[in-house]
């Protein structure tokens, strides 16, 4: 084998594994997300279970803000109440109501997020309008639960917590992958 | 395919092209690599610029000269610019003109890719710096274009996106010419431990490129049909997580800032024995000590995301792995101090940029090794602390040891010696500025300064227009070298074979300039 013919194998071979490795970077994307479910992190969308014998600290109390928004769709969205006090352990339900301004049907998701970054942690949610889509026909409203517990972990420091949601909208073609969440739950 | 045989050709004809069309068609390695060089400097001034501007608005509290999207838009297509444009071809502007030369090869093995690796570049470097006229202007979310800013911004995000695909097709195709090159071209008797430094490091830089190029061209791609066409990757709306974005860039990103030091690793190897006059110290140990290194670095990134809201488990892993990486590197700069031991040492502009490089990348190093630990990088993340770390092992790291090694073989390149006294006002001039510039700004970021940010708390002035001041005083002192370049191009004494008397690697046999084809007939080693 003479050089070029040497230097065309080198070649190929490592054509090949750049092919490869721009494969990988995507393949990342299921890996990410299989690591996720296996560990349990970032399950915002999912429900959550209880341990039965959860005690209520009625000794403490934490104000619970509630926020609402929506993102690049023609919704109404916003909490009865915007805040509650609640003991930690304590099963507690509000009530958000969302409302289609728009003479079309609208698929929207809402994404939770919560402040103090902790607050992921401590919070459960056994009830929300988050674990699946929303599909709203034009103009109609709709009040929507969240049932929720704080764990009585939650470090004593912290006081005050917010809840916050954010619409956004679902195009036709979007929904594939949400359905994958859907059927998790 | 037509770049394979092309090299055959190269040199049967030996009348080649003048003017415009003998750098648009070269496929002559010393050309290619006259021309990544030139076009590296170029990028180095243009970023530069826009680094002196961050500066300019920094001088002072408050807002003065730049309104604040416009300050992210530089300090965003400063990184880009500095990291894609400067570090990286200057480096393989290096190993085109030294890797044939060191193990005797008569040019690269895939000549006419090698003139497309290059000719990649200026169209890509247009996109980029073109990004600042688009509607929206340049990307402003930070060199590591994090989504959801990068999701969410105007048609420069574009331009960007594509521009990092031009270069990282330019790098990859560069990387697989240079180890086609070692693995299959040596000079007989050059056995792989037998290669200079510069090769090894080379070749698992280039390794490592072609590993994770690849990568980011796969994450930008995401984004790209996240912005586009209505995929959901790094979009929370439709089940997409942007966390996931950091972990892929980082995936790439760890390792790319391996790929801007292990070259200048290796011109550093060469520097020092040549002017201690003594072997390298420990080579083989620096041969692994570099490939450990690479691997290690690729099970490190998540240290750049400590606060992005990681298990304890994870950051523990993350921490203990970055740290592990101190232990090789301590083992070079160990060789390097070993090699100067008892050397009969002279100190020529290259060795003062090499010994510069070697004080100033370990201070780098060991903040690297303070941001590593969790519970502190939790404090300095995001601030100017992160800056003054990664300034000292990539400029007093990678721009001091591509300085050095300019020095050092532009005799060969040119034919000429540099004026020995500007070259030393060039590197002190360098030393002092760079530190009055960047130690301060230790102070700053564990004072909690965040970094990206056009103005800053009352207290923070002072140091701030120190660092001001460094950063003139550094950009200037540029202008010099540009000055010793030219110089040295147009005339000076005329150098020697030889060049330096402690050169051992096989460039030092040739005439100086170097010839345009070297090695017709390889050397061999005994
Ligand atoms: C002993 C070796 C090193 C260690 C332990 C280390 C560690 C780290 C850590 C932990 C960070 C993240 C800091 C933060 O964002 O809070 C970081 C950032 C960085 N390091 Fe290093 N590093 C080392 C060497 C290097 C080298 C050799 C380079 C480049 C030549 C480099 C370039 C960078 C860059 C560019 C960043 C900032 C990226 C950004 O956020 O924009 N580091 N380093
Ligand atoms: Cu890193």
């Amino acid at each position: 084998m003479n050089v070029t013919e040497a230097n065309s194998v080198v070649l190929r071979k490592l054509l090949i594994f750049t092919v490869i490795m721009f494969g990988f970077g995507f393949a990342l994307v299921p890996f990410y997300e299989k690591i996720c479910e296996v560990t349990g992190l970032n399950n915002l969308l999912q429900a959550d279970t209880l341990a039965e014998n959860t005690q209520v600290d009625t000794a403490r109390w934490v104000t619970v803000e509630l926020d609402a928004n929506t993102r690049g769709l023609p919704w109404q969205f916003k909490p009865l109440q915007s805040s509650v006090r609640v003991h930690p352990g304590e099963l507690t339900q509000v009530v958000y109501e969302v409302r289609n301004n728009s003479d079309r049907e609208i698929n929207g998701q809402a994404i939770p997020s919560y402040s103090p970054q902790l607050l992921g942690k401590h919070l459960k949610k056994l009830e929300c309008f988050c674990f699946s889509k929303q599909v709203l026909k034009p103009r109609e409203v709709r009040q929507m639960p969240v049932q929720f517990l704080i764990e009585p972990g939650l470090p004593t420091d912290i006081n005050t917590v917010t809840i916050s949601y954010t619409f956004f909208e679902l195009g036709n073609d979007n929904t594939a992958s949400l359905d994958i969440n859907a059927d998790q739950i | 395919m037509a770049a394979v045989h092309d090299h055959d050709i190269a040199h049967a004809h030996d009348h080649h092209p003048t003017g415009l069309m003998r750098w648009l068609t070269s496929t002559n390695h010393k050309d290619i690599g006259t021309m990544y060089l030139w076009f590296s400097f170029i990028m180095f001034l243009t970023g530069g610029v826009m680094a002196l501007t961050i500066r300019a608005e920094l001088f002072q509290p408050g807002i003065q000269i730049v309104n604040p999207e416009f300050f992210n838009q530089l300090t965003t297509l400063h990184g880009l610019v500095m990291i894609f444009g400067a570090i990286m071809p200057a480096f393989v502007g290096f190993a085109n003109w030294q890797v044939p030369m060191m193990i005797g090869a008569p040019d690269m093995a895939f000549a006419r890719m090698n003139n497309w690796s290059f000719w990649l570049l200026p169209p890509a470097a247009l996109l980029l710096l073109g990004s600042f006229f688009a509607p929206g202007g340049a990307p402003a979310g930070g060199w590591t274009i994090y989504p959801p800013l990068s999701v969410q911004m105007g048609m420069g995000m574009d331009m960007t996106i594509f521009a990092i695909h031009i270069m990282g097709a330019s790098s990859i195709m560069g990387s697989i010419n240079i180890i086609t090159t070692i693995l299959n071209m040596r000079a007989p008797g050059m056995t792989l431990m037998k290669m200079p430094l510069f090769v090894w490091t080379w070749l698992i830089t280039a390794y490592l490129l072609v590993l994770v190029m690849p990568v980011l061209a796969g994450a930008v791609t995401m984004l790209l049909t996240d912005r586009n066409f209505g995929t959901n990757f790094f979009n929370a709306a439709g089940g997409g997580d942007p966390v996931m974005f950091q972990h892929i860039f980082w995936f790439f990103g760890h390792p790319e800032v391996y790929i801007m030091i292990l070259p200048a690793f290796g011109i550093v190897s060469e520097i020092i024995p040549t002017f201690a006059r003594k072997p390298l110290f420990g080579y083989s140990s620096m041969v692994y000590a570099t490939a450990s290194i690479a691997i290690l670095s690729c099970i490190v990134w998540a240290h750049h995301m400590f606060t992005a809201g990681m298990p304890v488990t994870g950051q523990l892993f993350f921490m203990y792995a970055t740290m592990l990486i101190a232990v090789p590197t301590g083992v070079k700069v160990f060789n390097w101090t070993a090699t100067m031991w008892r050397g009969s040492m002279t100190f020529e502009t290259p060795m003062l940029f090499a010994i510069g490089f070697i004080f100033l990348f370990t201070l780098g190093g060991f903040s690297g090794v303070v941001c590593a630990i969790v519970p502190i990088d939790i404090q300095v993340q995001d601030t100017y602390y992160v800056i003054a770390h990664f300034h000292y092992v990539l400029v007093s790291g990678a721009l001091f040891a591509i300085f050095g090694g300019a020095y050092y073989w532009l005799p060969k390149w040119t034919g000429h010696m540099y004026d020995e006294t500007l070259g030393k006002w060039h590197f002190w001039l360098s030393m002092f500025f760079f530190n009055l510039t960047f130690f301060v700004q230790h102070f700053l970021g564990l004072a909690g300064m965040p970094r990206r940010i056009p103005d800053y708390a009352l207290q923070f002035a002072d140091f701030n227009m120190i660092s001001s001041i460094g950063a003139f005083g550094f950009g200037l002192s540029q202008l010099l070298f540009l000055y010793v370049v030219l110089k040295c191009i147009r005339g000076g004494a005329k150098a020697s074979a030889e060049v330096w008397e402690g050169g051992k690697t096989l460039e030092w046999t040739l005439p100086s300039p170097a010839p345009y084809h070297s090695f017709e007939t390889p050397p061999v080693i005994r």
